[in-house]
Protein backbone atom coordinates (compact mmCIF):
# COMPACT_ATOMS: atom_id res chain seq x y z
CA UNK A 1 0.00 0.00 0.00
CA UNK A 2 1.38 3.41 -0.76
CA UNK A 3 1.87 6.00 1.94
CA UNK A 4 -1.45 7.60 2.64
CA UNK A 5 -2.03 11.25 3.85
CA UNK A 6 -3.56 11.77 7.26
CA UNK A 7 -3.52 15.47 7.58
CA UNK A 8 -2.62 18.15 4.88
CA UNK A 9 -1.08 21.17 5.06
CA UNK A 10 -4.25 23.08 6.21
CA UNK A 11 -5.64 20.68 8.38
CA UNK A 12 -1.96 21.15 10.48
CA UNK A 13 -3.21 25.14 10.14
CA UNK A 14 -6.91 24.85 11.44
CA UNK A 15 -5.79 22.12 14.47
CA UNK A 16 -3.03 24.12 15.65
CA UNK A 17 -5.63 26.98 15.89
CA UNK A 18 -8.33 24.92 17.38
CA UNK A 19 -5.97 23.94 19.54
CA UNK A 20 -4.93 27.42 21.03
CA UNK A 21 -8.57 28.43 21.24
CA UNK A 22 -8.87 25.39 23.73
CA UNK A 23 -5.89 25.91 25.82
CA UNK A 24 -7.07 29.43 26.59
CA UNK A 25 -10.61 28.17 27.48
CA UNK A 26 -9.34 25.28 29.30
CA UNK A 27 -7.25 27.61 31.57
CA UNK A 28 -9.11 30.44 31.10
CA UNK A 29 -9.49 31.19 34.92
CA UNK A 30 -5.51 31.96 35.39
CA UNK A 31 -3.80 34.71 33.21
CA UNK A 32 -2.19 34.07 30.03
CA UNK A 33 1.30 34.72 31.81
CA UNK A 34 0.96 31.79 33.28
CA UNK A 35 1.01 29.67 30.90
CA UNK A 36 4.15 28.79 28.79
CA UNK A 37 4.35 26.37 26.16
CA UNK A 38 7.38 23.47 25.98
CA UNK A 39 7.75 22.06 22.94
CA UNK A 40 9.66 18.19 22.76
CA UNK A 41 12.63 18.09 20.13
CA UNK A 42 12.55 17.64 17.13
CA UNK A 43 9.31 18.36 16.07
CA UNK A 44 7.35 19.31 19.13
CA UNK A 45 9.92 22.44 19.26
CA UNK A 46 7.86 23.99 15.50
CA UNK A 47 4.56 23.29 17.09
CA UNK A 48 5.00 24.65 20.25
CA UNK A 49 5.79 28.00 18.42
CA UNK A 50 3.31 27.58 16.11
CA UNK A 51 0.78 27.32 19.20
CA UNK A 52 2.26 30.12 20.86
CA UNK A 53 1.50 32.79 17.54
CA UNK A 54 -1.61 31.79 17.60
CA UNK A 55 -2.24 32.35 21.31
CA UNK A 56 -0.42 35.68 20.71
CA UNK A 57 -2.49 36.71 17.60
CA UNK A 58 -5.90 35.82 19.87
CA UNK A 59 -5.02 38.02 23.34
CA UNK A 60 -2.39 40.04 21.80
CA UNK A 61 -0.03 38.84 24.50
CA UNK A 62 3.24 36.96 23.77
CA UNK A 63 3.34 33.91 25.40
CA UNK A 64 7.03 31.92 26.21
CA UNK A 65 7.62 28.92 24.36
CA UNK A 66 11.33 26.70 25.06
CA UNK A 67 12.28 23.67 24.02
CA UNK A 68 13.21 20.20 26.14
CA UNK A 69 15.52 17.04 24.78
CA UNK A 70 14.35 14.06 26.45
CA UNK A 71 17.06 12.14 25.44
CA UNK A 72 19.15 11.94 28.93
CA UNK A 73 15.75 10.68 30.29
CA UNK A 74 15.06 7.97 28.01
CA UNK A 75 13.87 4.66 29.56
CA UNK A 76 15.77 2.36 27.07
CA UNK A 77 19.19 4.68 26.89
CA UNK A 78 21.29 1.76 28.49
CA UNK A 79 19.05 -0.67 26.89
CA UNK A 80 20.58 -1.06 23.20
CA UNK A 81 22.40 -3.99 22.46
CA UNK A 82 24.24 -1.97 19.60
CA UNK A 83 24.29 1.38 18.24
CA UNK A 84 25.40 4.42 18.80
CA UNK A 85 23.97 6.55 21.37
CA UNK A 86 20.58 8.91 20.60
CA UNK A 87 22.09 12.56 19.38
CA UNK A 88 21.53 14.56 22.55
CA UNK A 89 20.14 18.24 21.32
CA UNK A 90 19.67 21.15 23.81
CA UNK A 91 17.13 22.31 26.12
CA UNK A 92 15.94 25.97 26.24
CA UNK A 93 13.84 26.81 28.46
CA UNK A 94 14.95 30.95 29.38
CA UNK A 95 12.13 31.16 31.73
CA UNK A 96 10.81 29.65 34.93
CA UNK A 97 8.23 26.95 34.89
CA UNK A 98 7.44 27.45 39.08
CA UNK A 99 4.29 28.18 39.16
CA UNK A 100 3.23 28.43 35.86
CA UNK A 101 0.94 26.37 33.61
CA UNK A 102 3.12 24.08 31.26
CA UNK A 103 1.68 22.96 28.07
CA UNK A 104 4.20 20.34 26.50
CA UNK A 105 4.04 19.52 22.76
CA UNK A 106 5.03 16.78 21.28
CA UNK A 107 4.02 15.97 17.38
CA UNK A 108 2.90 12.24 17.79
CA UNK A 109 1.58 9.77 21.05
CA UNK A 110 2.30 6.41 20.73
CA UNK A 111 3.50 4.71 23.72
CA UNK A 112 3.78 7.51 26.27
CA UNK A 113 7.27 7.25 26.89
CA UNK A 114 8.43 10.07 25.63
CA UNK A 115 5.73 12.17 27.71
CA UNK A 116 6.83 10.12 30.75
CA UNK A 117 10.71 11.62 29.92
CA UNK A 118 9.89 14.58 29.32
CA UNK A 119 7.63 15.16 32.57
CA UNK A 120 10.49 13.77 34.88
CA UNK A 121 12.75 16.56 32.99
CA UNK A 122 10.01 19.32 33.48
CA UNK A 123 10.48 18.79 37.23
CA UNK A 124 14.31 18.97 37.12
CA UNK A 125 13.63 22.27 36.44
CA UNK A 126 10.89 23.62 38.80
CA UNK A 127 7.79 23.37 40.08
CA UNK A 128 4.83 24.31 37.66
CA UNK A 129 1.34 24.70 38.66
CA UNK A 130 -0.06 22.09 35.87
CA UNK A 131 1.43 20.01 33.12
CA UNK A 132 -0.96 20.00 30.28
CA UNK A 133 -0.45 17.91 26.94
CA UNK A 134 -0.54 18.66 23.44
CA UNK A 135 -0.49 16.12 20.40
CA UNK A 136 -0.60 16.68 17.17
CA UNK A 137 -1.57 13.15 16.40
CA UNK A 138 -2.69 10.55 18.59
CA UNK A 139 -1.76 7.33 17.04
CA UNK A 140 -2.77 4.76 20.18
CA UNK A 141 -0.89 2.04 21.86
CA UNK A 142 -0.58 3.37 25.11
CA UNK A 143 2.19 1.72 27.66
CA UNK A 144 1.79 4.34 30.21
CA UNK A 145 -1.23 5.90 31.98
CA UNK A 146 -0.97 9.10 29.96
CA UNK A 147 -3.71 10.69 28.26
CA UNK A 148 -3.39 13.90 26.03
CA UNK A 149 -5.66 17.18 26.78
CA UNK A 150 -5.72 18.19 23.32
CA UNK A 151 -5.05 16.32 20.43
CA UNK A 152 -5.29 17.60 16.49
CA UNK A 153 -6.22 14.41 15.56
CA UNK A 154 -7.04 10.68 16.56
CA UNK A 155 -5.61 8.53 14.23
CA UNK A 156 -5.88 4.69 14.67
CA UNK A 157 -2.65 2.94 13.81
CA UNK A 158 -1.70 -1.11 13.97
CA UNK A 159 2.03 -1.16 15.46
CA UNK A 160 3.56 -1.94 12.14
CA UNK A 161 2.46 1.14 10.80
CA UNK A 162 3.99 4.23 11.11
CA UNK A 163 3.33 7.87 11.39
CA UNK A 164 5.48 10.47 9.72
CA UNK A 165 4.82 14.00 10.72
CA UNK A 166 6.49 16.46 8.52
CA UNK A 167 7.18 20.12 8.87
CA UNK A 168 7.70 22.79 7.13
CA UNK A 169 10.58 24.15 9.49
CA UNK A 170 12.57 21.15 9.57
CA UNK A 171 11.39 19.05 6.74
CA UNK A 172 10.66 21.85 4.17
CA UNK A 173 6.75 21.05 4.10
CA UNK A 174 3.73 20.13 6.44
CA UNK A 175 2.32 16.92 6.21
CA UNK A 176 1.54 13.54 8.72
CA UNK A 177 1.66 10.46 6.53
CA UNK A 178 0.83 6.98 7.81
CA UNK A 179 3.25 4.70 6.03
CA UNK A 180 1.98 0.77 6.01
CA UNK A 181 5.02 -1.67 7.17
CA UNK A 182 6.38 -4.51 5.08
CA UNK A 183 4.96 -3.22 2.26
CA UNK B 1 26.08 18.32 10.20
CA UNK B 2 29.04 16.24 10.77
CA UNK B 3 27.83 14.75 13.91
CA UNK B 4 24.53 12.79 12.35
CA UNK B 5 26.90 10.71 9.90
CA UNK B 6 26.29 7.48 11.45
CA UNK B 7 29.78 6.49 11.27
CA UNK B 8 30.75 8.67 14.41
CA UNK B 9 30.33 7.25 17.45
CA UNK B 10 32.27 6.32 20.67
CA UNK B 11 29.87 3.69 21.66
CA UNK B 12 31.93 0.80 23.06
CA UNK B 13 34.99 2.24 22.45
CA UNK B 14 38.01 3.24 24.66
CA UNK B 15 38.89 7.09 24.65
CA UNK B 16 43.04 7.23 24.91
CA UNK B 17 44.04 9.44 22.43
CA UNK B 18 42.99 12.28 19.78
CA UNK B 19 44.54 9.94 17.31
CA UNK B 20 41.56 7.49 17.24
CA UNK B 21 39.35 9.94 16.47
CA UNK B 22 37.89 10.68 13.05
CA UNK B 23 36.38 14.54 12.47
CA UNK B 24 33.20 12.99 12.83
CA UNK B 25 33.71 11.83 16.44
CA UNK B 26 35.11 14.71 17.42
CA UNK B 27 32.41 17.21 15.80
CA UNK B 28 29.95 14.76 17.41
CA UNK B 29 32.02 15.16 21.06
CA UNK B 30 31.64 18.95 20.60
CA UNK B 31 27.86 19.09 19.68
CA UNK B 32 26.94 16.24 22.31
CA UNK B 33 29.07 18.77 25.18
CA UNK B 34 27.33 21.77 23.85
CA UNK B 35 23.61 20.14 25.10
CA UNK B 36 25.85 19.12 28.23
CA UNK B 37 26.32 22.76 29.01
CA UNK B 38 23.36 23.76 29.37
CA UNK B 39 22.06 21.39 32.38
CA UNK B 40 24.77 22.87 34.18
CA UNK B 41 23.15 26.17 34.60
CA UNK B 42 19.75 24.60 35.54
CA UNK B 43 18.69 24.77 39.41
CA UNK B 44 19.16 21.02 39.76
CA UNK B 45 22.29 20.01 37.64
CA UNK B 46 21.62 16.59 37.03
CA UNK B 47 20.23 13.91 34.73
CA UNK B 48 19.62 10.67 34.56
CA UNK B 49 21.47 9.21 31.90
CA UNK B 50 24.27 6.92 33.88
CA UNK B 51 21.80 6.07 36.39
CA UNK B 52 23.61 2.76 37.42
CA UNK B 53 26.85 3.18 36.00
CA UNK B 54 29.95 3.03 37.54
CA UNK B 55 32.62 5.31 37.12
CA UNK B 56 36.44 4.69 38.86
CA UNK B 57 38.57 7.56 38.43
CA UNK B 58 41.81 5.96 38.87
CA UNK B 59 44.71 8.96 39.56
CA UNK B 60 48.32 8.11 39.97
CA UNK B 61 49.61 11.61 39.34
CA UNK B 62 48.38 14.32 41.67
CA UNK B 63 45.52 16.00 39.86
CA UNK B 64 42.98 19.04 40.74
CA UNK B 65 41.11 20.04 37.99
CA UNK B 66 40.87 17.40 35.43
CA UNK B 67 39.89 14.70 38.43
CA UNK B 68 37.08 17.28 40.08
CA UNK B 69 36.29 17.87 36.40
CA UNK B 70 35.83 14.07 35.67
CA UNK B 71 34.02 13.61 39.11
CA UNK B 72 31.88 16.68 38.81
CA UNK B 73 30.52 15.50 35.36
CA UNK B 74 29.85 11.74 36.56
CA UNK B 75 27.68 13.16 39.44
CA UNK B 76 26.12 15.35 37.31
CA UNK B 77 24.78 12.15 34.61
CA UNK B 78 23.96 10.56 38.26
CA UNK B 79 26.90 7.61 37.77
CA UNK B 80 28.45 6.32 40.81
CA UNK B 81 31.67 7.28 41.20
CA UNK B 82 34.61 5.42 43.05
CA UNK B 83 38.18 7.78 43.68
CA UNK B 84 41.28 6.25 43.84
CA UNK B 85 44.43 8.27 44.97
CA UNK B 86 47.54 6.56 44.17
CA UNK B 87 48.95 7.76 47.47
CA UNK B 88 46.26 5.96 49.47
CA UNK B 89 46.47 3.00 47.68
CA UNK B 90 47.65 -0.54 47.40
CA UNK B 91 50.16 0.89 44.97
CA UNK B 92 52.21 2.48 48.02
CA UNK B 93 52.41 -1.49 48.61
CA UNK B 94 53.99 -2.54 45.15
CA UNK B 95 50.66 -3.47 43.62
CA UNK B 96 51.33 -2.87 39.43
CA UNK B 97 49.38 -0.96 37.59
CA UNK B 98 47.72 -4.09 35.84
CA UNK B 99 46.99 -5.45 38.96
CA UNK B 100 45.22 -2.85 40.63
CA UNK B 101 42.79 -2.37 37.52
CA UNK B 102 41.98 -6.07 37.62
CA UNK B 103 41.00 -5.65 41.39
CA UNK B 104 39.02 -2.69 40.46
CA UNK B 105 37.65 -5.03 37.88
CA UNK B 106 36.50 -7.19 39.74
CA UNK B 107 34.00 -4.29 41.39
CA UNK B 108 32.28 -4.41 37.80
CA UNK B 109 32.90 0.19 36.76
CA UNK B 110 31.55 0.49 33.33
CA UNK B 111 34.24 3.19 32.80
CA UNK B 112 37.66 3.74 34.03
CA UNK B 113 39.42 6.94 34.06
CA UNK B 114 42.97 7.14 34.58
CA UNK B 115 45.89 9.44 34.61
CA UNK B 116 49.11 8.38 34.84
CA UNK B 117 52.84 9.13 34.98
CA UNK B 118 53.91 6.88 32.44
CA UNK B 119 52.73 7.11 28.47
CA UNK B 120 50.95 4.15 27.12
CA UNK B 121 49.68 3.22 30.92
CA UNK B 122 45.87 3.77 29.49
CA UNK B 123 46.53 0.95 26.66
CA UNK B 124 47.88 -0.85 29.01
CA UNK B 125 44.80 -0.76 30.65
CA UNK B 126 42.12 -0.99 27.59
CA UNK B 127 44.52 -4.43 26.83
CA UNK B 128 43.40 -6.17 30.27
CA UNK B 129 40.49 -3.99 31.21
CA UNK B 130 36.80 -5.06 29.83
CA UNK B 131 36.06 -1.96 31.38
CA UNK B 132 36.21 1.14 28.43
CA UNK B 133 38.94 3.09 29.52
CA UNK B 134 39.30 7.04 29.46
CA UNK B 135 42.80 8.70 29.31
CA UNK B 136 42.87 11.18 31.44
CA UNK B 137 46.56 12.03 30.72
CA UNK B 138 49.67 9.61 30.64
CA UNK B 139 52.62 10.40 30.74
CA UNK B 140 53.99 12.86 28.05
CA UNK B 141 51.87 10.99 25.13
CA UNK B 142 48.00 12.02 25.66
CA UNK B 143 45.48 14.20 27.13
CA UNK B 144 42.41 13.82 24.83
CA UNK B 145 39.79 15.27 27.24
CA UNK B 146 41.84 18.56 27.35
CA UNK B 147 42.26 18.79 23.95
CA UNK B 148 38.40 18.66 23.53
CA UNK B 149 37.92 20.89 25.83
CA UNK B 150 40.38 23.54 24.33
CA UNK B 151 38.63 22.61 20.95
CA UNK B 152 34.98 23.38 22.47
CA UNK B 153 36.16 26.74 23.73
CA UNK B 154 37.89 27.47 20.58
CA UNK B 155 35.12 26.73 18.69
CA UNK B 156 32.81 28.83 21.62
CA UNK B 157 34.49 31.77 20.82
CA UNK B 158 35.67 31.70 16.83
CA UNK B 159 32.37 29.42 15.85
CA UNK B 160 35.12 26.91 13.74
CA UNK B 161 38.33 25.45 14.12
CA UNK B 162 39.26 25.64 10.41
CA UNK B 163 41.60 28.32 9.41
CA UNK B 164 42.45 29.22 12.52
CA UNK B 165 46.06 30.64 13.18
CA UNK B 166 46.91 28.84 16.41
CA UNK B 167 50.03 29.65 18.33
CA UNK B 168 50.93 26.97 20.98
CA UNK B 169 54.00 28.03 23.24
CA UNK B 170 56.32 26.82 25.97
CA UNK B 171 57.92 23.42 26.85
CA UNK B 172 56.51 21.16 24.37
CA UNK B 173 58.46 18.34 24.99
CA UNK B 174 57.03 17.36 28.11
CA UNK B 175 53.48 18.22 27.11
CA UNK B 176 50.61 15.61 26.82
CA UNK B 177 48.03 18.24 26.34
CA UNK B 178 50.28 19.82 23.04
CA UNK B 179 50.29 16.11 21.32
CA UNK B 180 47.01 16.12 21.58
CA UNK B 181 45.94 19.78 20.55
CA UNK B 182 48.49 19.18 17.69
CA UNK B 183 46.10 16.16 16.36
CA UNK B 184 42.74 18.01 16.95
CA UNK B 185 43.40 20.99 15.44
CA UNK B 186 45.49 19.85 12.44
CA UNK B 187 42.91 17.15 11.90
CA UNK B 188 40.09 19.70 12.25
CA UNK B 189 41.63 22.35 9.79
CA UNK B 190 43.67 24.83 12.02
CA UNK B 191 47.25 26.51 11.10
CA UNK B 192 48.62 25.22 14.15
CA UNK B 193 52.13 27.41 15.13
CA UNK B 194 54.48 25.79 18.20
CA UNK B 195 57.12 27.58 19.96
CA UNK B 196 59.56 26.99 22.47
CA UNK B 197 62.96 26.81 23.70
CA UNK B 198 65.53 24.51 21.52
CA UNK B 199 65.95 22.33 24.80
CA UNK B 200 61.98 21.74 24.82
CA UNK B 201 61.16 20.71 21.47
CA UNK B 202 60.42 17.31 20.79
CA UNK B 203 61.94 15.38 18.09
CA UNK B 204 59.43 14.77 15.03
CA UNK B 205 57.14 17.17 15.73
CA UNK B 206 57.08 18.39 12.49
CA UNK B 207 55.76 15.19 11.31
CA UNK B 208 52.46 16.91 13.22
CA UNK B 209 51.89 18.84 10.51
CA UNK B 210 53.02 22.10 12.45
CA UNK B 211 55.35 25.08 12.43
CA UNK B 212 57.65 24.92 14.27
CA UNK B 213 59.47 28.44 15.65
CA UNK B 214 61.20 29.87 18.18
CA UNK B 215 60.92 32.94 17.76
CA UNK B 216 57.82 33.64 19.70
CA UNK B 217 56.84 37.26 17.74
CA UNK B 218 56.88 35.10 14.89
CA UNK B 219 54.05 32.23 16.34
CA UNK B 220 51.87 35.11 17.87
CA UNK B 221 52.05 37.20 14.37
CA UNK B 222 48.16 37.51 13.21
CA UNK B 223 47.35 34.65 16.10
CA UNK B 224 43.71 33.87 16.92
CA UNK B 225 43.95 31.58 19.68
CA UNK B 226 47.32 31.42 21.94
CA UNK B 227 47.98 28.53 24.01
CA UNK B 228 50.46 28.69 26.52
CA UNK B 229 51.75 25.58 27.98
CA UNK B 230 53.05 25.13 31.76
CA UNK B 231 56.78 24.60 32.25
CA UNK B 232 56.68 21.24 33.84
CA UNK B 233 59.49 21.43 36.50
CA UNK B 234 58.29 18.00 38.34
CA UNK B 235 59.59 16.11 34.81
CA UNK B 236 62.68 18.35 34.37
CA UNK B 237 65.58 15.62 35.00
CA UNK B 238 68.11 17.62 33.14
CA UNK B 239 69.39 21.28 32.27
CA UNK B 240 66.83 22.47 30.14
CA UNK B 241 66.34 26.20 31.17
CA UNK B 242 69.30 28.34 32.45
CA UNK B 243 66.89 30.47 34.26
CA UNK B 244 63.12 30.99 34.61
CA UNK B 245 63.89 34.91 34.56
CA UNK B 246 65.45 34.20 31.24
CA UNK B 247 62.32 31.92 30.18
CA UNK B 248 60.04 34.62 30.84
CA UNK B 249 61.88 37.51 29.12
CA UNK B 250 62.32 34.86 26.10
CA UNK B 251 58.84 33.24 26.02
CA UNK B 252 56.67 34.31 28.49
CA UNK B 253 52.96 36.28 27.49
CA UNK B 254 53.09 39.64 27.91
CA UNK B 255 51.16 42.40 27.08
CA UNK B 256 53.29 44.25 24.84
CA UNK B 257 53.60 40.72 23.19
CA UNK B 258 50.35 39.92 22.59
CA UNK B 259 49.69 43.00 20.63
CA UNK B 260 51.03 41.14 17.66
CA UNK B 261 48.38 38.82 17.49
CA UNK B 262 44.96 39.48 15.92
CA UNK B 263 42.76 41.80 18.02
CA UNK B 264 39.84 39.37 18.92
CA UNK B 265 42.67 36.85 20.53
CA UNK B 266 41.69 34.70 22.97
CA UNK B 267 44.75 33.15 25.40
CA UNK B 268 44.62 30.19 26.84
CA UNK B 269 46.38 27.68 29.54
CA UNK B 270 45.32 24.03 30.40
CA UNK B 271 46.57 25.06 33.85
CA UNK B 272 48.34 24.81 36.78
CA UNK B 273 49.76 28.10 35.71
CA UNK B 274 53.05 29.35 36.62
CA UNK B 275 52.32 33.18 36.71
CA UNK B 276 55.81 35.62 35.93
CA UNK B 277 56.98 32.15 34.47
CA UNK B 278 55.29 31.80 31.23
CA UNK B 279 52.14 34.08 31.57
CA UNK B 280 51.89 37.36 33.04
CA UNK B 281 49.49 37.95 35.50
CA UNK B 282 47.84 40.91 33.37
CA UNK B 283 47.37 38.84 30.59
CA UNK B 284 46.32 35.21 32.78
CA UNK B 285 43.35 38.06 34.22
CA UNK B 286 43.06 39.99 30.87
CA UNK B 287 40.20 40.04 28.64
CA UNK B 288 42.12 37.67 26.56
CA UNK B 289 41.51 35.27 28.66
CA UNK B 290 39.39 32.21 28.24
CA UNK B 291 41.42 30.41 31.13
CA UNK B 292 38.21 29.96 33.41
CA UNK B 293 35.99 28.96 30.40
CA UNK B 294 38.36 26.20 29.45
CA UNK B 295 37.50 25.04 33.12
CA UNK B 296 33.61 25.00 33.15
CA UNK B 297 33.74 23.82 29.55
CA UNK B 298 35.70 20.80 30.57
CA UNK B 299 32.69 19.31 32.46
CA UNK B 300 30.13 19.72 29.89
CA UNK B 301 33.07 18.19 27.17
CA UNK B 302 33.59 15.31 29.85
CA UNK B 303 30.27 14.94 30.16
CA UNK B 304 30.02 14.58 26.71
CA UNK B 305 32.64 11.69 26.57
CA UNK B 306 31.18 9.31 29.22
CA UNK B 307 27.62 9.75 27.89
CA UNK B 308 29.11 8.67 24.16
CA UNK B 309 31.55 5.99 25.63
CA UNK B 310 28.61 4.20 27.23
CA UNK B 311 25.91 3.86 24.82
CA UNK B 312 26.21 0.15 23.23
CA UNK B 313 24.69 -2.20 26.22
CA UNK B 314 26.83 -3.91 28.84
CA UNK B 315 29.39 -5.95 28.91
CA UNK B 316 28.59 -8.35 26.51
CA UNK B 317 28.29 -6.42 23.44
CA UNK B 318 31.71 -5.16 24.12
CA UNK B 319 34.10 -6.55 21.20
CA UNK B 320 32.29 -5.43 19.04
CA UNK B 321 32.84 -1.88 19.78
CA UNK B 322 36.73 -2.50 19.07
CA UNK B 323 38.31 0.46 18.64
CA UNK B 324 39.26 1.86 15.09
CA UNK B 325 42.59 3.34 14.85
CA UNK B 326 42.70 5.60 11.99
CA UNK B 327 46.15 5.80 11.49
CA UNK B 328 49.19 3.42 11.98
CA UNK B 329 50.06 3.76 15.52
CA UNK B 330 46.85 4.20 17.11
CA UNK B 331 45.18 2.11 19.90
CA UNK B 332 46.01 -1.04 18.23
CA UNK B 333 49.73 0.08 17.80
CA UNK B 334 52.15 -0.51 20.25
CA UNK B 335 52.15 2.13 23.41
CA UNK B 336 54.24 5.31 22.33
CA UNK B 337 57.13 3.85 25.34
CA UNK B 338 57.82 0.58 26.94
CA UNK B 339 55.48 -1.47 28.70
CA UNK B 340 58.34 -1.80 31.74
CA UNK B 341 58.21 1.55 32.75
CA UNK B 342 54.08 0.60 33.96
CA UNK B 343 54.13 -1.91 36.07
CA UNK B 344 55.96 0.56 38.36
Amino acid sequence: MPPVIALDAERISRSLMRIAHEILERNHTSSVEELALVGIRQRGVPLAKRIAANIQSITGRAIDAGALDITLYRDDLMRQPVGHQPIVRSTEIPFSIDDRRIVLVDDVLYTGRTIRAAIDALIDFGRPAAIQLVVLVDRGHRELPIKPDYVGKNLPTSREESVRVRLQEIDGDDEVVIDHGGN
Amino acid sequence: MAATEPSASLAGRHLLGIADLSPADIALVLDTADAMKEIGGRAIKKVPALRGRTVVNLFFEPSTRTRMSFEIAEKRLSADTLNFAASTSSVSKGETLADTARNLEAMQPDIIVVRHASSGAAHLLSRVCRARIVNAGDGMHEHPTQALLDAYTIRERKGTLAGLKVAIIGDLLHSRVLRSNLLLLTRMGAEVWTCGPATLLPPGIAAYGARVTASMDEALEGADVVMMLRVQHERMKGMFLPSLREYFTLYGLTEARLARAKADVIVMHPGPMNRGVEIDSAVADGPWSVILDQVSNGVAVRMAVLYLMVGGGDGAERGSGAPRATEPGGVQGPPPESKDEISS
